[in-house]
């Protein structure tokens, strides 16, 4: 039997991006219930507790344990986050309940708000989903229209207000505290936690971040019950996922799956196999961030959280990746190499340096022109990033790659040995071997910083600065 | 003359702002402003962008030199983003890469001489399901092959080519 979307039905709903249609399909009754019966908000949160409902971001935090976090007598306002980055390379999920179902989104941000005491909303949508932001603007304005979003929402007393706010062109801000700081305005850098963003979050404010597949479940738990969420699952992997799947697949997309379904059957029965017949080499299950798995790991498990981390791997945010025979490993190092390291916002020098390091070396190595003893230094260059960094940004270039050369070692050392690779017995990219192609990490114009005469002469500058005193919101609810 | 938004626009950012608990916040939507209307970035534009929302330059520098989506100089017609990332990488975007290179002379990070065309790489774009794929101006363009480019370009040249007449 084909899988079926379950909680994410409206996906393959047409019209469902109108109000009226979700409407129709039982859409905002939930936020009117909530409202008019004046539920506890302790209610709410227990309720999504009870429904084992875990973080489809990519760390699997429980969310209503999350949202307790919060506290309650704190006299600051409270913010919710809702993180639509969705930038981990082999995952696209969000994009279609952003692009195809906004609205059970936004009552997803609404109930969460209203559970934690939120009555500002931001929607963090990665600059790139033009038409998953427009989308999203529209179900706003709608709902605000029909009277959802506002002052005093439907005679309540409740106020709430949503906005998006589009990032650009970022992936580390899809790291929640990067995103605190990305809305506030300055560099995404993460910020060591604690404390976490539940309780010092934007402003320093109790902020609650949340991804996008997390808050589109919360209005159907709401509506059915923790019980109907948790039929779906396993003891501690409760309901259902979305996992996107790429690579060398044949029908490439975007499945709901109970989980702990098998992942052979997955593989085999919805998912056609290899495109082409071809036979299957590896699989990153959750976004490349995670340890790459052999077949015969991945065949064994079942996709949840637990299994899978048995099996040598992570659930992380389910984009998962086949890569069949005809896969070079070598070159897909190198393409995550890059990507790590064109991504790492610089702040902990074993990522910075290291992610360069480790791109620098796959460079040489695909150039046929490896560094004596390679094989070594990258797994030492990697083990001394792991677990030396701000952020989990740093463990996330040596889980997929380390894992490929650790179970895959034939390929690296044939390649370092030869010169060329053993999949496809030639070198990759001709331009790879140019070493002064410059490269265009930041577009590749430099950015004209003003002199010391422009501050005195054009703006402004530093006097400005000094009149305000130093940012002087940040430090408004220090200490009272 | 130093760049200036649009009156609307210096509404919008205004309007924008106040969503804020902090000027601070808007400086990313301003940019989106003035990237919207102008296309490119550079430090008048910066400077215009702190002085509307009244912050610091500096702090606007700060953002404008972190993020990647804005570019610092104009991009052409058809700005052609095409990512290079694992799932694309898999299913031949080099490619297309070369391809765009060899059939029509669109070089990576340079805008072509008719001022059409200017393509960069980039990192995952969130469509991996269409591999290999691409993002021109604001439209994805997914499952991508030699012969859909050939027939994107030539589209895109014909309707240069109408606009200008
Ligand atoms: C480098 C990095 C990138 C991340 N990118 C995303 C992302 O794009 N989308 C997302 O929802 N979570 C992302 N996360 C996870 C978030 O930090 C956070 O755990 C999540 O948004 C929490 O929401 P959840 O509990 O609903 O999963 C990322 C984490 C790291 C370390
Ligand atoms: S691990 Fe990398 S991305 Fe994360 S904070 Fe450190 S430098 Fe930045
Ligand atoms: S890898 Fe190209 S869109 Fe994700």
């Amino acid at each position: 039997m084909a899988l079926e979307k379950i909680v994410f039905k409206g996906i393959d709903i047409p019209g469902r991006t109108e109000i009226s249609v979700y409407e129709d399909g039982g859409g905002y009754a939930q936020w009117k219930r909530v409202l008019s019966e004046k539920i506890e908000p302790n209610e709410l949160i227990e309720t999504v507790k009870a429904s084992g409902l875990r973080g489809r971001g990519g760390a699997g935090f429980p969310t209503g344990l999350k949202w307790s976090f919060v506290p309650a007598d704190s006299p600051k306002p409270k913010y919710m986050l809702c993180n639509a980055d969705e930038s981990e390379p082999g995952t696209f999920k969000d994009r279609e309940i952003l692009e195809k179902d906004p609205h059970q989104l936004l009552e997803g941000v609404l109930l969460g708000s209203y559970a934690i005491g939120a009555n500002t909303a931001y929607i963090y949508l990665r600059g790139e989903f033009v038409k998953g932001w427009k989308m999203v603007e529209r179900a706003i304005a709608e709902a605000r229209e029909a009277g959802y979003i506002g002052k005093n929402v439907l005679g309540s007393g409740f106020d709430i207000e949503v906005w998006t706010h589009r990032g650009a062109g970022a992936y580390i801000c899809g790291e929640e505290t990067a995103m605190i700081n990305s809305l506030e305005g300055k560099r995404g850098e993460p910020r060591l936690k604690p404390p976490f963003p539940a309780v010092e979050g934007f402003y320093k404010c109790p902020t609650i971040v949340n991804n996008v597949e997390t808050l589109a479940a919360v209005p159907k738990i709401v509506e059915n019950g923790p019980e109907w969420y948790g039929q779906w699952g396993t003891e501690k992997s409760k309901g259902t996922k979305l996992w996107s799947v790429c690579g060398h697949v044949a029908r490439p997309g975007v499945y709901e799956v109970p989980l702990g379904y098998p992942a052979q059957k997955f593989f085999e029965e919805d998912l056609g196999g290899c495109w082409n017949g071809n036979k299957l080499k590896a699989v990153i299950p959750g976004g490349s961030s995670v340890f790459a798995m052999t077949p015969d790991e991945f065949f064994a498990c079942n996709l949840d959280y637990e299994s899978i981390a048995e099996h040598g791997s992570m659930l992380g945010s389910g984009g998962m990746i086949i890569f069949d025979e005809t896969a070079c490993l070598v070159e897909a190092s190198t393409v995550i190499a890059h990507f790590y390291a064109h991504e790492s916002c610089g702040q902990c020098t074993p990522c910075r340096e290291g992610c360069g390091w480790v791109l620098r070396m796959f460079r040489d190595i695909e150039a046929g022109q490896p560094q004596p003893g390679a094989k070594d230094v990258l797994l030492d260059v990697m083990d001394q990033i792991f677990g030396a960094t701000i952020c989990p940004l740093g463990d996330s270039i040596v889980m997929p790659i380390k894992s490929m050369m650790e179970k895959f070692p034939e390929e690296f050392e044939y390649y370092i040995r030869e010169g060329k690779s053993m999949v496809t017995g030639k070198t990759r990219l001709a331009q790879l071997a140019q070493p002064d192609k410059p490269e265009n990490w930041r577009r590749g114009e430099p950015f004209d910083y003003p002199r010391e005469q422009d501050y005195k002469t054009s703006f402004k500058g530093l006097a400005h600065d000094l009149s305000r005193g130093p940012e002087p919101l940040f430090t408004k609810f220090e200490d009272e | 003359m130093a760049y200036e938004l649009s009156a609307e626009n210096q509404q919008r950012v205004k309007e924008v702002a106040a969503r804020y608990p902090h000027n601070m916040s808007a400086i990313l939507p301003a940019l989106h402003i003035v990237f919207a209307e102008r296309g490119w970035i550079d430090r008048e534009a910066c400077d215009h962008v702190a002085e509307l929302l009244d912050v610091p330059p500096i702090h606007v520098y700060e953002a404008m030199t972190f993020y990647t989506y804005f570019p610092r100089k104009p991009v052409g017609k058809y700005h052609i983003q095409l990512c290079h990332n694992i799932a694309c990488n898999l299913r031949g975007a080099e490619n297309l890469i070369e391809y765009m290179r060899d059939k029509h002379g669109i070089e990576e990070d340079r805008v072509t001489g008719d001022g059409l065309f200017c393509l960069h790489r980039v990192e995952c774009l969130g469509a991996c399901g269409g591999a290999p794929m691409m993002q021109v101006n604001d439209d994805y363009y997914e499952n991508l092959s030699p012969e859909k480019i050939e027939e994107l370009i030539e589209g895109w040249k014909r309707e240069a080519g109408n606009g200008r007449r």
